[in-house]
């Protein structure tokens, strides 16, 4: 699924991720978890291809295709979603209108025929429903005037209709209060099956107990210093990043 | 100086240019020469306008000569109307200047689909409107403009408004060589209200100035501005907006914005808005921001899977549609949606 090897990134000459290898099969949910400024972030945006990050060294593959040689919508398209940390509000564009414009570039670039606004719709409510999101709010423009935890929904929400292949949740719990992060959880749980693999970036244990990681890896200084089982997201929640600080 | 009476004297030394305050972003003067001969009659056909076939009616003039009844701009009281009013150039290299009159009686309401519509070259068109609004009366103009790349159009508005009248216009240009769409008004407060709302969507080489000035010169009186601009290329934008509060004019409520993006290095945008307040206890804001799309609002579209053509595209007409949402009429409005999007999209 998604191969990572040797990655080296910079932003504005400066070095941030430092050889960085990882790798996600179908079906495993992994987590990156790390002090502030360890590259997390930097990561997420070097795979979805954000402008200002660039590759030094290193490949990213999904699926065996390159993914750093593809504009970051062709990457969507492949079925790569990241959901933001912190979501953009886009004025003047409704919800709807925004999730269908992105879902028929998508299946057009996949050759897929365009959904009809009956299914789309229909789709819409569903998922919505699931996520108990108020459909009146996705008549509304995107995320704006939204709350932290409206944000996060409408994130998962967006990854429920795109049903994307690989999904990468950056610091997803962060801004929510514990019946939101158990909707957000529950949705991101909904979409786990043997053909999808996840990457949750998470700066704290707690989302871990709602999403149950298969590996967890720890980052510090632009590279993974430890990887292991579930275990480790509590061993760090006791002992801090100390020690793979200075073994960085 | 003005182009109309550059034209009428056959004289570039009429010329507005950069001497005139007013026109120093759009300086007609510098950049003619020698002015083109005189457009000739044309009776040939004339395709359907950006307004299609909206309303009960059409006033059409076609080189600056009159065809169809223009007594169909003049309202009597309490009438109600819908009409097309276009001014289109089919001369190549040719000049004409033209005037029209627009009466709405009192507690009439005329809705005026304006447009300035190129089927030629490098012509030199000049409009005038004098336009009157009886007490009570209301206007809802709107204009959008087709004009050629290398036409220059100059368009110029004269509103006197009564008691209690209300105007709403909206203007879209999309620009040519040089263009110009003023627009005046005489606010008498009492009542009346102004809103003078518009938007330019300018690529290539295009020009488009957008220059408006409202004097108030009565108490009580509210005018609205929106006016939202795009320049891509090497294109450039100038808007012009003054507000004059007359002495007396008390409690007037006068509220300017101007917001336009600049998509590329070399287009340009010239904003001067103005308020001049001579009276007491009044509220007037204007608010002016320049800036470039948001790229981290673009990321945000392209990772969802919109191609970054087409994610510009989308928050551009977003950006331009609230300004179009605020059109009453809605076939108009729904007209200018996809003269904006048109324009947008390719």
């Amino acid at each position: 699924m998604l191969k990572i090897e040797n990655l080296h990134a910079s932003v504005a000459d400066k070095p941030i991720l430092k050889g960085v290898t990882l790798e996600v099969p179908a079906g495993e949910v992994h987590a990156i978890m790390g002090p502030n400024g360890a590259g997390k972030s930097t990561l997420s945006y070097v795979l979805t291809g954000r402008q200002g990050y660039s590759v030094t060294q290193g490949s990213a593959t999904l699926n065996g295709e390159d993914l750093l040689a593809l504009e970051p919508n062709e990457r969507a398209a492949r079925g790569l979603f990241l959901s933001f940390q912190y979501p953009l509000e886009i004025p003047g564009v409704p919800a709807l209108t925004f999730i269908r414009t992105a879902l028929n570039a998508q299946r057009k670039a996949r050759g897929e025929p365009e959904v009809t606004a009956p299914e789309f719709l229909k789709l819409a409510r569903e998922k919505a429903a699931a996520l108990k999101i108020d459909f009146d709010m996705l008549k509304r423009a995107l995320n704006v005037g939204f709350s932290g935890g409206e944000k996060k929904r409408m994130e998962i929400f967006q990854m429920a209709m795109l049903s994307p292949r690989f999904l990468i949740l950056d610091e997803t719990d962060s801004g929510l209060d514990i019946d939101a992060l158990r909707i957000v959880s529950e949705g991101v749980n909904a979409l786990r099956s043997p053909d999808r693999g996840m990457l949750v970036i998470t700066h704290y244990q707690r989302l871990l107990d709602y999403i149950k990681p298969d590996r967890v890896h720890v980052m510090s200084a632009g590279r993974i210093v430890a990887s292991g089982g579930p275990d480790l997201a509590l061993e760090l929640e006791r002992e801090g990043y100390d020690k793979y600080a200075r073994a960085a | 100086m003005s182009l109309a009476s550059a034209l009428r004297d056959h004289d570039v030394a009429r010329l507005p240019g950069k001497r005139d305050e007013d026109w120093r972003w759009t300086d007609l003067r510098g950049l003619i020469r020698v002015l083109p001969p005189g457009s000739p009659a044309y009776d040939g056909p004339v395709a359907a306008g950006p307004f299609g076939g909206l309303g009960e009616g059409e006033v059409l003039f076609v080189n600056g000569r009159v065809r169809g009844d223009e007594e169909l701009l003049t309202l009597a009281a309490g009438q109600t109307r819908t009409v097309r009013l276009r001014f289109v150039s089919a001369a190549a290299g040719a000049s004409h200047s033209v005037q029209a009159k627009v009466r709405v009686g009192a507690g009439a309401s005329l809705t005026l689909l304006e447009s300035y519509e190129g089927q030629a070259a490098g012509y030199l068109a000049d409009a005038g409107l004098d336009i009157v609004l009886e007490p009570g009366a209301r206007l809802e103009r709107v204009v959008l403009t087709v004009d050629a790349a290398d036409a220059v159009s100059v368009s110029t508005a004269s509103v006197t408004l009564a008691a209690s009248a209300r105007l709403s216009q909206c203007t879209l240009s999309d620009g040519a060589k040089r263009q110009r769409l003023e627009t005046r008004v005489l606010h008498p407060g009492v009542g009346a209200a102004v809103r003078l709302d518009g938007t330019y969507l300018l690529a290539g080489q295009r020009h488009a100035d957008c220059t408006t000035v409202v004097t108030h010169a009565g108490a009580d009186g509210t005018t609205e501005q929106l006016i939202k601009g795009v320049t891509a290329d090497q294109s450039r934008g100038v808007f012009q907006g003054r507000i004059v509060v007359a002495q007396g004019a008390d409690r007037t409520d006068a509220r300017m914005g101007h917001h336009a993006l600049i998509l590329s290095e070399r287009a340009e945008i010239d904003a001067k808005p103005e308020l001049e307040i001579y009276a007491d206890d009044v509220s007037c804001a204007h608010g002016n921001t320049v800036g470039a799309l948001d790229e981290e609002a673009l990321f945000y579209a392209e990772q969802r899977g919109i191609p970054a053509a087409q994610a510009r595209a989308m928050l551009t007409e977003a950006f331009i549609g609230e300004v179009i949402d605020r059109i009453g009429h809605e076939g108009a409005r729904e007209a200018a949606r996809a003269w904006a999007a048109q324009r947008l999209r390719t």
